[in-house]
């Protein structure tokens, strides 16, 4: 279809046809290492990014380095976008809230200190608004259906607020120096990355024809009157009924001079995520689902020209005693299986372990052939969940070790 | 459920949600698979744009098309269809709305770009209103699918997302947009419709399918099956697991019993042995633990096996072919 308004670059890269630059073979030993420990102690990074696909652990992930740098003298306030309670639970606290709240039994006496949000939507929307228009016109806006929906009940919404609450943390980071690192856990799968375009739909939008259109009214019935307008409006009003038109025209009116500020202020917060005081962390379990994204994630902020810090995979299979290979344990395990079926349940479990380990390595190859330079850390799974504050600083220490 | 019970059956809807990594979108395939044995038309849906049944299935991506990507072993298909929503928007306005040319004005003034990715909230209406009208069309007198399967968002957008025609019936009092809507809940409300969820054994998995299930309920919303995947089954005698998961394995004996097989080992490898011995142990006992909490739910639970060797074709007709047997479905 001809499209006569500029678009905007196609918000995510096709995932069909991506030529593989790089060498064709890599090599796990040439990988660099990605070090955890530098990025805390780098006091110019100020924001670190989790991001990957659902279930790979980004949650853990960015809760334990941010207790490992509460821990090693960083002023850390995580903040989760996830409307789940994760970050609640890794943490074991029973809840969070739009305000940061320190997280208690963080280890300060190196002078940092760790505090945790969930992102709350709606309380971020409605103070926007509170703080941004006259108390008339924010109560008007308050109590509009349509914007009652669109805060409360509407996806997409949330990566708006997302951009909007970084911005603020970011400003009373650097206002009061309460902290000096925000790391932030990122919702699962296609929408992780969704926050970076905030900035863009609102320009497309507030740049865009539709929004004079529905001004229109507001502004005088006759001003932008043309053929194409009235053709367009009565086909919305066909599709949406009179009612709903009237009630989103109304609601752009009162929002018309909050947009500008929404703009603006995400369009800032842009400009610092691509800054190098951010660190973009990709997370990734060793499967081929969760490698397909990570590669999906790693090519998104080159063409943003974010600043990748590294790959942390999560979950790698514990290595097992060497000298042993899988065709003798399983041999050994035949013999066995009448006599002794502990050793040989436990020879069994040697040779999957060294089936899995080869099959985790063969796709850990496969994006480093393809990804050469993404720095990399392997956190070891651990046989139990992690749900605490101890737990987090083992995979912390895992993750820097 | 018998033979007859399940073409008694009237669930025309399944939904598919889960916590991220559980195999939400294996789970999908494979339960698409298990409703087209005897004979039957099925259309699996993806919402997310991750192409991800085209991988499982091994095809080229997915087009805004419906496509047989799979048949079943007595006469029934599968095929499927990655949800698109610019598509679907200019489908629906064509379909409903006879909007070809109108259409490609609502495009040039952006209405089309702002619906899909600038305004909050369309993107799921549109994808779910796609959802509805495969169940509901019908082709020659009949369904033109005897069931949908939707690989829906994860858990922690699934209340949201399947509830977002209710907002949009609260906000369109009347008009076109208000009936649509309304259709659409009483879909997604009747017994037609059935949200099952996937979880692992894992404390956060089963604690947002809990999360899960409560606001499920209350948004009134039919619940189907939890489907535990990817359990892992037992491999040390029941007695050795306490055991080993304490640390009490006899290392002497395993030395001397790897002697007896041959297996030239030193004590590095016996200890090797006991470790993985007990990590497999304190998984499986953690599994139990988070099994026990799922006792006790309303919906029944299936229970999947993990694939060691990683889903392919064959992995999801075993799969298929467990959720047949379970007879829940």
């Amino acid at each position: 279809m001809a499209r006569k308004t500029p678009r905007r670059p196609a918000r995510q890269p096709s995932r069909s046809n991506r030529a593989r630059v790089g060498p064709l073979r890599g090599r796990l030993s040439d990988v660099p290492a990605l070090k955890v420990d530098e990025l805390i102690a780098n006091r110019d990074i100020s924001i670190m990014v989790c991001c990957g696909s659902g279930g790979v652990g980004k949650t853990t992930t960015s809760a334990s380095i941010a207790l490992r740098a509460a821990e090693q003298g960083r002023r850390v306030v995580v903040l989760t976008i996830d409307p789940a309670r994760r970050l609640a639970q890794s943490m074991g606290l029973s809840e969070l809230d739009n305000d940061p709240k320190p997280v208690s039994g963080v280890d300060e006496s190196n002078g940092g200190r760790l505090d945790a949000m969930m992102l709350d939507m709606k309380r971020t929307f409605d103070e926007v608004v509170e703080s941004h228009a006259s108390p008339e016109k924010s109560s008007q806006i308050l109590a509009n259906p349509f914007y009652q929906a669109l805060s409360s009940s509407f996806a997409g919404t949330q990566e708006y607020m997302a951009m909007e609450k970084l911005g603020q943390l970011h400003a009373e980071a650097l206002g009061s120096g309460r902290w000096d690192l925000i790391v932030v856990d990122t919702p699962p799968s296609r929408s992780a990355l969704d926050f970076l375009d905030a900035p863009e739909r609102l320009s497309s939008f507030l740049d865009g024809r539709l929004i004079r259109l529905l001004l229109a009214p507001a502004r005088g019935p006759a001003r932008f009157l043309s053929v194409g307008v009235s053709a367009v409006t009565s086909t919305i009003s066909k599709v949406l009924g009179g009612q709903m038109l009237r009630d989103v025209q109304t609601f752009v009116a009162a929002f018309d001079t909050l947009f500008g500020g929404f703009r603006s202020r995400a369009d800032k917060t842009y400009q610092i995520l691509k800054d190098p005081q951010t660190a973009f962390l990709v997370v990734a379990s060793p499967d081929a689902d969760a490698l397909r994204e990570a590669a999906f994630f790693v090519e998104r902020l080159a063409e943003d020209h974010m600043p990748l810090a590294g790959l942390v995979l999560n979950r790698v299979s514990p290595p097992v005693a060497q000298g042993l290979s899988a065709q003798t344990a399983l041999a050994a395990a035949e013999r066995l299986s009448e006599d002794d079926a502990l050793t040989a349940a436990l020879l069994r479990l040697h040779a999957e372990r060294l089936d899995t380990i080869g099959r985790e390595r063969s796709l850990r190859r496969r994006f480093a052939a393809a990804h050469p330079t993404v720095a990399t850390v392997t956190i070891a799974a651990l046989a139990t969940d992690v749900h605490d504050l101890s737990s987090l600083r083992s995979v912390g220490a895992l993750a820097a070790a | 459920m018998t033979t007859d019970a399940r073409r008694r059956s009237p669930v025309r809807l399944h939904v598919v949600s889960g916590k991220g990594g559980t195999g939400k979108t294996t789970v999908a395939a494979a339960l698409a698979l298990a409703l087209a044995s005897g004979g039957k038309r099925v259309l699996l849906c993806e919402v997310e744009g991750r192409q991800g049944i085209a991988s499982l299935f091994d095809v080229a991506p997915l087009p805004y098309a419906e496509r047989r990507i799979a048949v079943g072993s007595d006469g029934g298909e599968v095929s499927a269809l990655a949800i698109d929503t610019e598509a679907a928007l200019l489908e629906y306005l064509a379909m409903f709305y006879h909007l070809g040319r109108a259409g490609k004005l609502l495009d040039r003034f952006g209405v089309i770009d702002f619906a899909t990715t600038v305004a909050p909230g369309v993107r799921d209406v549109l994808l779910i209103g796609k959802v509805y009208e495969a169940t509901r069309r019908s082709e020659r007198g009949r369904s033109a699918y005897d069931a949908v399967v939707l690989d829906a968002p994860p858990t922690g957008r699934i209340g949201r997302f399947l509830n977002v025609n209710t907002e949009v019936a609260g906000i369109a009092k009347t008009g076109p947009i208000r009936r649509q809507a309304s259709s659409i809940m009483q879909l997604l409300t009747s017994d037609k419709t059935r949200v099952h969820l996937v979880t692992s054994l894992e404390e956060m998995a089963v604690q947002e399918t809990l999360d899960a299930l409560d606001e499920l309920t209350r948004l009134r919303l039919g619940l189907g099956v939890v489907i535990v995947n990817a359990v892992t089954e037992p491999h040390l005698p029941g007695e050795a697991i306490d055991e080993a998961a304490t640390g009490q394995l006899d290392e002497a004996r395993v030395a001397a019993s790897l002697k007896e097989a041959g297996v030239g080992a030193d004590a590095s490898v016996v200890a090797g042995l006991i470790a993985v011995g007990a990590e497999h142990a304190v998984r499986i006992r953690l599994q139990e633990e988070q099994r026990n909490r799922l006792e006790g739910i309303r919906p029944a639970v299936v229970e999947l096996p993990a694939l060691n060797e990683g889903v392919d074709l064959g992995g999801l007709y075993e799969l298929a072919h467990e959720l047949r047997e379970s007879q829940e479905f």
